[in-house]
């Protein structure tokens, strides 16, 4: 089964010195307990397998960074990696202010010599499926869920069963202060991405009309100074999270706000830590979960081992380690009405008497849905689009219109968002 | 014309740059934990291969450790290079200690690294070798009688220490903690702590849900009013009617909840709040009883019979308990979740939930200065501070009771004491990894009776198995033989008996353990090596920071089947 489901061996053969890699060596030279002789042949194989893969790397920041690190001293040659930030926080203080991606490669290729690391300072929807293609697997270590959506649809969309080739294992690993989890999906075979979006639900939006009339906390007059305050008062300004000024400026709004509501605790990191969406994060677990990634990585491309992702087996580990250290090792279950792998529509229900703009406000916040520029349609008639201005500005009307005015229960109707390359197929219960 | 400036509220805060720089993890664990971190001196000695270790201090100096050392006498061979970061091909030949500290100190400016290259089992005869430092790590391979010194050294000082193993896909690791090592800032889920007291409620709590209410079942009351009562206020006015019809009694048992909630659907179907209200009902009306542990920490013999030595949580720990049996209930903690209501309600509530918490702090405070007294201690020995603190969070303290790290003792059979029983209960259990931790030990047992003819680290002449070109087999048979004895004593030990087929399906799965250790030949694979270093180093910063519940107090790690298990040994 193992060598059915791994990336597509390369079949070549260990070069040159292999005296640095002699700790790796002598166990790809070994048979493992719990490998059999059919899924791995110790010695040149899997040293060559290793060898010869190519791998994609996307995000270069915490993660990324540890993961590059992990594949070139796991013996990797060729790898790439995808981001299209400036770097913050990483390995050296004077590398500040430069691209991510090609400070990342350098630092690891001067290190790891005879690895090749070739960064990509952009987005990965710059790239075609022809890019993708060259890859024998893909890694992801980012912290944006869109992106992860976007791979994972264009990987799924890439599988063409005539050819082996086009499957692309994807293992994804994501951290949140003492918390984190990585997955290796199987394109088509397994649970994907977008199978497992409910496990990320967003967090609930604070309604407009608390932040207007009656704030409580201390993020609710942040948000209004965020929200509502910048538009009346700075419109013209783009505001950049990066720029002291405007959290500053922020943080003064906010903070007159809650004295006039006698609300204690606006500080400037908390208005930072709104404003920016600032998730807490450590070495270690960026640590911990880029290295749990290359380690299933290692194993796919040796076949040494036994790995997440195999159909029918565990492929996905959750990790917390604020109390203690716990793992949570098991399979996710493909779902058949996952709108990139699965084929039936998913049910939705919907109160007959909201309005479609209910409706449409709530699939930014649905944990299944997560769109925010949707367009929805049914076979027959458009029900409303977000974009372009043109369309949005005819179908806006119908917003207000109720939802048994515009759909039948148990009618299929269409959602599609611009950030994704996927159509979801929704089916509407009244509820 | 402009109006004239609107002059703004006193900036306070902005953070400098060292704050922004670590404003990541300043979230997690604040300034008192970051304070800490900075003013601890960690040492590593380092054996084997010695990639875990090194990662481990990688994941120390970027959060800015104070400083570190590296006690190592080995010699970058090739090998290290293509396993470890902190090494280049310029560092062939020289000593790795030094070379690692060096590219260490390259990632974070603020961090002073030192280098120890003198050989291991001469520098632990000197007398202050270990003084420096109040965090030890210890790799292996290491022979067990250097191990048993340091361990000494660390009960001598209560020096938090770990000592861990890392070869082929697993790895393991065991923290040696002072024998008792309490926690207040464990930093509970915020969603599991909210302890409101709705079936207790205190005359000003009562007395303001009572006006919220004012009108409510008469329908006098303003829609807009009705849809802004807190649901707080809510559930205490329907509580009071549920009481009038059930003889003074709340409700307790899942199915009065369940109809108590029905009563507070039907005062609104629709409206916001009554959801809220509805959602809150199986989570709010419980009693506030501590949990265990906590009942544990407050009747501990170190909590009741103080002495001149009591450290200041267990003053406060007294005083709680004192407060505990007066009130049947611990401080109230004071926090609010958000709820919907009109701001001046909501904070008019949060002003009553802080004075009750308030009374009841003071309260225990005055306590402790009476407790101060009486022990001799100076006035202030406690700081306010840090009894508000407690009282917090007094339904979330823990204490680890810590234990020594298990040494192999050459030609001695492996005792397992007062764990015995709950150990060998471990072997029929299908989630555990105690094969894991056996095959380790079994692993240090053959380390500790092997010796190869050269030096290398940790040891005079330690022999790793499966390290040589042909000894794969030969060393999996014997390092398997000495794991399946360790079993059979420990079953013995515990005075039980495992029958077959779980017997022999036991000795398979160590054997098998065995063998994929072996298979690495002593090497490590760098991705448990970093994976286990981001764990450890977790686990030093729970330590250090006294925030968080760190392990108790072994981890073993399976890289094979990518999971994790924690034992107490
Ligand atoms: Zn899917």
């Amino acid at each position: 089964m193992a060598a059915e489901v791994a990336a597509q061996p390369v079949n070549g053969t260990a070069t040159g010195s292999r005296a640095r890699w002699k700790h790796m060596d002598t166990l790809l030279s070994r048979p493992g307990a719990y490998t059999d002789e059919d899924d791995f042949a110790p010695g040149s194989v899997p040293i060559g397998n290793i060898e010869q893969s190519r791998i994609l790397v996307i995000g270069a920041g915490g993660l990324g960074c540890e993961i590059l690190k992990n594949l070139a001293l796991s013996g990797f040659k060729h790898i790439d990696v995808i981001d299209m930030d400036t770097i913050d926080f990483l390995f050296r203080e004077k590398d500040v202010g430069k691209a991510k991606a090609s400070v990342a490669a350098e630092f690891v290729m001067k290190r790891c010599p005879g690895c090749v690391i070739t960064p990509y300072a952009g987005k990965i929807q710059d790239k075609d499926e022809d890019y993708y293609m060259q890859f024998n697997l893909v890694i992801c270590g980012l912290d944006s869920i869109e992106a992860r959506r976007w791979i994972n649809a264009t990987l799924v969309g890439m599988v063409d069963m005539e050819n082996p080739d086009s499957l692309k294992p994807l293992i994804d690993g994501g951290t949140e202060g003492f918390k984190g989890q990585s997955r290796v999906i199987f394109p088509t075979m397994t649970s994907c991405i977008e199978c497992q979006l409910d496990m990320h639900a967003p967090r609930a939006a604070v309604p407009l009309c608390t932040l207007a009339t009656i704030p409580r906390q201390p993020q609710h007059c942040i948000e209004w100074a965020h929200i509502i305050k910048w538009e009346e008062e700075r419109k013209d300004l783009v505001l950049d999270t990066d720029d002291p000024e405007h959290i500053t400026w922020l943080y003064q709004k906010a903070l007159g706000r809650a004295k006039e509501f006698k609300i204690e605790g606006v500080t400037y990191s908390m208005t930072q830590g709104v404003v920016k969406n600032i998730i807490p994060a450590i070495a270690s677990t960026n640590a911990i979960v880029a290295a749990s990634c290359c380690n299933e990585a290692f194993k796919i491309v040796t076949s040494a081992a036994s790995f997440l992702g195999t159909p029918g087996e565990n492929n996905y580990m959750l990790y917390t380690g604020d109390a203690s250290i716990y793992t949570y090792t098991f399979e996710h279950q493909k779902k058949d009405d996952c709108p990139v792998c699965g084929n039936l529509p998913k049910d939705l229900f919907v109160n007959p008497e909201s309005t479609l703009g209910e409706l449409v406000e709530g699939l930014a916040e649905r944990p299944e849905a997560q769109l925010k520029k949707p367009n929805l349609r049914t076979e027959e008639k458009t029900l409303y689009y977000s974009s372009p201005a043109s369309l949005e500005e005819s179908t806006r009307p119908n917003l207000k219109r109720k939802i048994s005015e515009m759909l039948a229960d148990g009618e299929e109707f269409a959602v599609s968002d611009p950030a994704f390359e996927i159509n979801f197929r929704f089916i509407a219960r009244y509820a | 014309m402009a109006a004239p400036a609107e002059v703004p509220p006193p900036l306070q805060g902005i953070p400098t740059a060292k704050e922004k720089k670590y404003d990541r993890q300043l979230r997690l664990w604040g300034i008192n934990g970051q304070v800490a971190l900075e003013s601890t001196h960690i040492v590593l000695i380092n054996n084997g291969p010695g990639v875990t270790g090194v990662e481990t201090l990688k994941n120390l100096v970027l959060p800015n450790v104070g400083e570190f050392t590296i006690i190592d006498s080995a010699i970058v061979s090739e090998a290290d290079l293509g396993v470890n970061f902190f090494l280049e091909d310029a560092s062939l030949g020289k000593f790795r200690a030094v070379e690692a500290a060096r590219l260490l100190e390259e990632l974070n400016p603020g961090v002073k690294g030192h280098a120890v290259t003198e050989l291991l089992e001469t520098l632990i005869t000197q007398e202050k070798a270990l003084a420096d430092y109040n965090l030890i790590i210890v790799a292996a391979p290491i022979d067990p009688a250097i191990l048993a010194k340091i361990q000494a050294h660390s009960q001598q000082y209560r020096i938090p220490t770990f000592y861990l193993h890392s070869v082929g896909f697993f790895s393991s690791f065991s923290v040696y903690l002072p024998p008792t090592f309490p926690i207040v800032e464990t930093h509970p889920d915020p969603t599991s702590t909210t302890d409101l007291r709705l079936l207790k409620p205190w005359p000003a709590l009562s007395a303001f849900a009572k006006e919220k209410l004012k009108g409510l079942e008469e329908g006098t009351m303003a829609a807009h009013d009705k849809a802004h009562i807190p649901w707080l206020c809510l559930l205490l006015h329907y509580l009071e009617k549920w009481k009038q019809a059930h003889d003074g009694n709340v409700p307790e048992a899942f199915k009065e909840k369940t109809a108590f909630r029905d009563t507070v659907r039907a005062g609104d179907y629709n409206e916001e709040n009554f959801d809220e209200a509805c959602a809150a009902v199986l989570k709010s009306l419980n009693p506030p009883t501590p949990p265990s542990d906590v009942r544990d920490i407050l009747s501990a013999p170190e909590t009741q019979n103080l002495d001149k030595s009591s450290a200041p949580f267990w003053l406060i720990a007294n005083a709680i308990s004192k407060f505990y049996q007066e009130h049947g209930q611990l401080p109230l903690p004071g926090a609010v979740p958000d709820m919907k209501a009109v701001s001046a309600d909501y904070i008019i509530l949060q002003n009553i939930y802080k004075t009750k918490a308030r009374q009841d702090s003071a309260e225990v405070l005055a306590t402790v200065r009476e407790l101060e007294k009486q022990l001799g201690r100076p006035q202030n020995f406690v700081q306010d501070a840090e009894v508000e603190n407690f009282c917090k969070g007094a339904a979330h303290i823990h204490l680890v009771r810590g234990r020594s790290i298990q040494i192999v003792e050459a030609g001695k059979a492996i005792q397992f004491g007062d764990r015995a029983k709950a150990i060998a209960k471990e072997l029929t259990n299908d989630e555990s990894l105690i094969g894991l931790h056996i095959a380790f030990l079994a692993w240090d047992e053959f380390v500790a009776t092997h010796h190869t003819s050269s030096q290398v680290a940790g040891g005079q002449g330690l022999k790793v198995p499966g390290s040589g070109t042909d000894d794969f087999e030969a060393d999996a048979e014997k390092m398997t033989g000495i794991a399946h004895k360790i079993v059979d004593n420990l079953i013995k030990e515990a005075e039980t008996f495992v029958e077959d087929p779980e017997y022999s399906q036991i000795k398979e799965k160590i054997a098998k353990f065995c063998t994929e250790i072996l298979r690495a030949g002593g090497g490590e694979l760098h991705n448990i090596a970093s994976l286990t270093g981001g764990l450890l180093a977790q686990e030093v910063i729970k330590v250090i920071t006294r925030q968080y519940v760190p392990i108790d107090n072994t981890c073993l790690f399976d890289g094979v089947a990518s999971r994790t298990r924690v034992l107490r040994i």
